[in-house]
């Protein structure tokens, strides 16, 4: 691990590839909430217009991809919130549109379109100190508002009638996810590939739902799976002399694999501690036997295992269940 | 009608149309200050439509709405009002009972701010209102359908509303969780809360409602007491209906769904 460490095209490398992992996830979570996971794959497309035009005018590809696909995406959310875009063909026809004028902005370039395939597939290993500098920038940017706007971006899309009733301005909120998804993905042409950025905004939060409960957990988790198999497949893949890009997608598939038996085990262990629900009714509650003096306060962490039990939590004690029950335990 | 500060809620003449044809035909509604009012009415009669309208999610053609006392348009006071949506889960699928009621609290919150100690104290106690305090960090897909209608509600109740508008609360779920409901609506309108509930059978929550209006066929046909209701239909107060349908129709859908007769 030194050693690849010495080499600057390394170094700036896995920055890039830290970033990607950990932006890409951050995303994705509410592009997957909003059932657009494959919106990544299309913005990659519309990023490629972008490198076209950067090929053909000679600038930097990084900047006019990102214009071209926020500007896309952006277009893409309107129509869907006018009710234009009903069918997928709206979508499908700026896709292969940005598609096609990649390849033709290219060809007469004089580039060719051999010359979009470092962008496609990714070239972590010719990332340079500029692009470092950009991408550290946005994955700033993205960070703080994936995560400072959380609890709008998350009620905007789990329930987007009850967030407008909330009075937040939904159409915005939206606007803003597509457009960081849209940044992220003209990013990560450099690390991933445009054609495989999706996979990251999607498998790895597709993994942490199997290992964990809730919508911020899912995020967090999400973001630790993306960055360690964003840095562990870019490091990887300096010794085994593989595509980073691609090394890093088949990882993330391999620990969504995983994630399937570890949370059949999970819930298997949690069902197993889940008690029948209660019967509410007073009579029925006969084994109400309160335990005398006791000076133990029990709460999660004190120590005794805690068992779900319908609509309250026991304490395993001694060889039998304590219940809380206003100022005293019941036992159970 | 007492109209003026003490109405929090109004319509005037609303016309909604959509995809061209009239769903709701210049209704007039009002709901005053502590005052429940149930909505009913059959099946396609623009009950959740009139709804949605009022909350600003669908655009209306003619008429007015008003919520306490601004138009909607100029309504900024959205945490005055807790909306419980007809139950679905598609997309909350996956988030815990505390972070689903949590979002409530965001009419009253701003961008940046973490959540705070009122914040958690308003989630906490809602979800104990419902009944379900032993079920904050519970995946909300796990629970059985009557919970996760009580859980959109202690979500409209996180914001501490004056106005709470449910959408069908009571469809598809046993009696025992209409009676938490009800004894929840209940303690709310002691507490000078206002309710307006959309109803398709009156229920265990009747004895709370102060005024019936049922639409149908997207016309108000009745607007007074629940006990009325009856008398309503012996009377034959003529329903709006189309009549190119069998007139029998709709006027038997209203009356029987109004007398607590099966849906």
């Amino acid at each position: 691990m030194i050693e690849i460490l010495s080499y600057p095209f390394m170094q700036r490398a896995l920055i890039a590839a830290l970033l990607t992992g950990l932006i890409a996830p951050a995303i994705g979570t509410y592009i997957v909430q909003r059932r657009l996971s494959l919106l990544g794959d299309g913005l990659g497309h519309v990023a490629l217009a972008g490198v076209g035009l950067a090929l053909l005018t000679g600038s930097a590809p990084i900047p006019i991809a990102v214009a071209a696909c926020v500007a896309g995406a952006v277009v893409v959310e309107i129509l869907r919130q006018r009710g234009k875009a009903t069918g997928d063909v709206g979508l499908a026809v700026l896709f292969y549109g940005g598609l096609a004028a990649g390849v033709f902005l290219s060809g007469i370039s004089g580039i060719g379109a051999g010359g979009l395939a470092q962008y496609l597939f990714g070239s972590l290993t010719t990332v340079t100190p500029g692009d470092v500098q950009l991408i550290a920038v946005l994955a700033i940017v993205i960070l703080v508002t994936t995560l400072g706007l959380a609890p709008q971006l998350y009620a905007v899309s789990t329930d987007e009638e009850f967030a407008r009733t909330q009075g937040l301005s939904v159409r915005l909120y939206n606007i803003a996810v597509v457009s960081l998804a849209a940044v992220t993905v003209a990013l990560a042409m450099r690390t991933v590939g445009l054609l495989l950025v999706s996979a990251l905004m999607v498998i790895p939060v597709a993994a942490a739902r199997n290992l964990v409960r809730g919508f911020t957990a899912t995020l967090l988790c999400a973001v630790g799976i993306g960055v360690a198999t964003a840095v562990g497949g870019a490091a990887a893949s300096f010794y085994v002399n593989a595509a980073p890009g691609a090394f890093i997608v088949l990882l993330a598939i391999a620990v969504f694999m995983l994630s399937w038996p570890v949370s059949y085990l999970l819930r298997r262990r949690n069902a197993a501690a889940v008690l029948p629900e209660l019967v509410d009714d007073d009579e029925l509650v006969a084994p109400h036997t309160i335990t005398e003096n006791h000076p133990h306060r029990h709460a999660p962490g004190c120590g005794h295992p805690a068992v779900q039990h319908g609509d309250h939590t026991d304490f395993i004690h001694e060889g039998h269940r304590h219940a809380v029950h206003a100022d005293h335990y019941d036992e159970h | 009608m007492l109209i003026g500060a003490r109405t929090v809620l109004e319509a005037d003449d609303l016309t909604v149309e959509r995809g061209g044809l009239p769903v709701l035909r210049g209704v007039d509604l009002s709901v005053r200050a502590g005052e429940a009012v149930a909505l009913m009415g059959g099946n396609g009669s623009g009950k959740s439509t009139l709804v949605r309208t009022l909350l600003g999610l669908l655009p209306y053609q003619r008429g007015a709405v008003t919520l306490f006392g601004a138009p909607l348009r100029d309504f900024r006071d959205w945490s005055r009002i807790g909306y419980v949506p007809q139950r679905s889960l598609a997309q909350l699928a996956g988030s815990k009972v505390k972070e689903v009621v949590a979002a409530g609290r965001l009419a009253r919150r701003r961008p940046f701010r973490p959540l705070s100690r009122a914040d958690r104290d308003a989630v906490d106690n809602a979800v104990t209102l419902v009944g379900l305090a032993g079920h904050l960090n519970s995946d909300i897909a796990r629970l059985s359908g009557g919970q996760q209608q009580r859980v959109l509600v202690a979500r409209a109740l996180a914001g501490d509303p004056d106005l709470l508008i449910l959408d069908e609360p009571t469809s598809g779920v046993d009696l025992e969780h209409q009676r938490v409901l009800a004894e929840v609506l209940a303690g709310l309108l002691a507490a000078g809360t206002s309710v307006l509930v959309v109803l398709h059978e009156v229920g265990p929550l009747g004895s709370l409602i102060d005024r019936a209006v049922v639409l149908s066929a997207g016309r108000v046909v009745h607007d007074g007491p629940l006990g009325d209701l009856g008398q309503h239909r012996r009377f034959g107060s003529h329903p709006h209906h189309d009549h190119g349908q069998p007139a029998e129709d709709d006027h038997d859908q209203g009356a029987e769904t109004l007398l607590g007769g099966a849906p």
